[in-house]
């Protein structure tokens, strides 16, 4: 691998998981507030079979993935139908096998930034006149801001180190679906051991970011 | 405002809570000891809490009916609702939890904003973030907070009850001026007779979820030798 194909890789890796984590936002943070605060039989459930994939072996999860991603599989058949586009081993594939392995932490986070906003305040906002729709984005969502922001850093950390799940489905194609966490174990295959290294760091100084910012949002406080 | 409730039913864990009666007086105290349902009865009223059964009236419009399923939603009963924690938004500045309910007042309603913090003296407090507010200024927004949503009626869930001796006979003093100048009717949860004497028209007492008797305050309670008020022996209604 080549110096400049290396930035390529953290370029690559940093926007699609980046994507990845945008696609997972609204059904995580849809899905958070249900089981913070919906009551019906099954949520322990919903909860554990959402949660699946941060506790089954990233390769078996990707095995699921490639066999619904397939021009086979009944997902990538449904997108390729509709938008004539291949998901499996393309840079889509990417984006899906991140976003799955991250969403459960995205998922739990929004589920306990929704429990610890106080209860009374909700239904004091609807007996000043407040609609659903205001209460929730004036008093719901501002007050579980920082446990989503968080919620939103880690599972980005996640999406950056995933490896298992991409490899299966998206391959490691040199400028196609390479990212970083590829890159280091083909890297240390073809015993680039500088290059590999070099990566490490950079994967280091991206988690340490990623972290150093989660910490941050955790301990800042409302401007109470 | 007259208020009536019929047979109403509200399951409240093992027990429950069952009332039927009329609301007619200005100032209305539902007084009671603690767990004897005035903080559900109150939160059933707002709207906040389902009952099981019964029927609530508001001067003639039917807010709930089991037998019809009539459930009006809260935001649309128009009652102020000032809980015992007062639920202050936190994240929201003084003057924007003033402002909540009418976020783009009208011109005419500024003139009535004013009117509200100057009566409640909170002119000083509107930058001020609730955290920085001692029990008497968060209670004194919370109650401007409800007055500018203009409800009917003003629902208040022991008011006084954070509050140290001297603050809680100003701010008695104060709600007192509050009815005067909105003439704002209120249900006044409490189970402090002063509270009750002084301020209230007519009081409700629950004893275990039930009306157990209800009247004008000085037929009800009485002096004892120390300056300690008392139920009467004798119940009436």
């Amino acid at each position: 691998m080549q110096p400049d194909s290396l930035w390529h890789v953290v370029g690559f890796t940093v926007g699609v998981c980046a994507f990845s984590t945008l696609l997972i936002l609204p059904p995580g943070v849809l899905l958070g507030l249900l089981l913070a605060r919906g009551r019906f039989p099954g949520r322990a459930l919903l909860e554990t079979i959402l949660s699946l994939p941060l506790v089954l072996p990233p390769v078996a999860t990707g095995l699921v993935l490639l066999r619904q991603t397939g021009p086979n599989g009944w997902f990538g058949a449904w997108f390729e139908h509709t938008t004539g586009l291949e998901i499996a081993f393309t840079w889509r594939a990417v984006v899906v096998a991140t976003g799955v392995m991250a969403f459960p932490l995205l998922l739990r986070s929004a589920r306990v930034a929704f429990q610890e906003v106080p209860p009374r305040l909700e239904p004091v906002a609807r007996t000043l006149g407040a609609s659903e729709w205001r209460v929730f984005f004036t008093v719901t969502l501002p007050l579980a801001r920082r446990g989503l922001v968080s919620g939103i850093v880690l599972a980005f950390a996640r999406a950056l180190g995933e490896f298992g799940a991409t490899i299966l489905v998206a391959g490691n194609i040199p400028g196609k679906t390479t990212t970083l966490s590829l890159a280091i174990y083909q890297a240390v295959q073809t015993g680039d051991d500088a290059m590999a290294s070099r990566l490490i760091m950079v994967s280091a100084a991206l988690a340490f970011a990623a972290l150093w910012a989660s910490d941050a949002l955790q301990k800042q406080r409302h401007p109470l | 405002m007259k208020i009536r409730v019929t047979e109403l039913q509200v399951p409240l864990g093992a027990s429950s809570l069952a009332v039927t009666y009329e609301f007619t007086q200005p100032i209305t105290a539902v007084f009671g000891a603690s767990g004897a349902g005035k903080t559900a009865f109150l939160e059933v009223l707002a709207g906040v809490r389902r009952p099981s059964a019964g029927r609530i009236e508001l001067d003639g419009w039917v807010v709930f009916d089991a037998a019809t399923r009539v459930d009006v939603p809260s935001r649309r009963r128009g009652l102020g609702y000032v809980p015992q924690d007062l639920a202050l938004f936190p994240h929201r500045s003084v003057r924007d939890n003033l402002h909540y309910a009418r976020p783009s007042p009208a011109p005419a309603d500024l003139a009535f904003v004013d009117h509200v913090v100057a009566v409640l003296e909170i002119g000083a407090l509107l930058d001020r973030m609730p955290a920085r507010l001692s029990g008497g200024e968060k209670q004194r927004v919370a109650l401007g907070r409800a007055l500018l949503a203009r409800p009917r009626l003003l629902l208040l869930d022991e008011p006084l009850a954070s509050l140290d001796a001297s603050l809680r006979e100003r701010t008695l003093a104060l709600l007192g001026r509050v009815h005067q100048e909105f003439g704002m009717p209120m249900l006044y949860v409490t189970h402090d007779p002063q509270e009750v004497v002084t301020l209230c028209h007519d009081v409700v007492v629950f004893e275990a979820g039930r009306v157990a008797r209800h009247g004008p305050p000085a037929a009800l309670f009485e002096r004892t030798s120390t300056p300690v008020w008392q139920l009467r022996s004798q119940a009436s209604g």
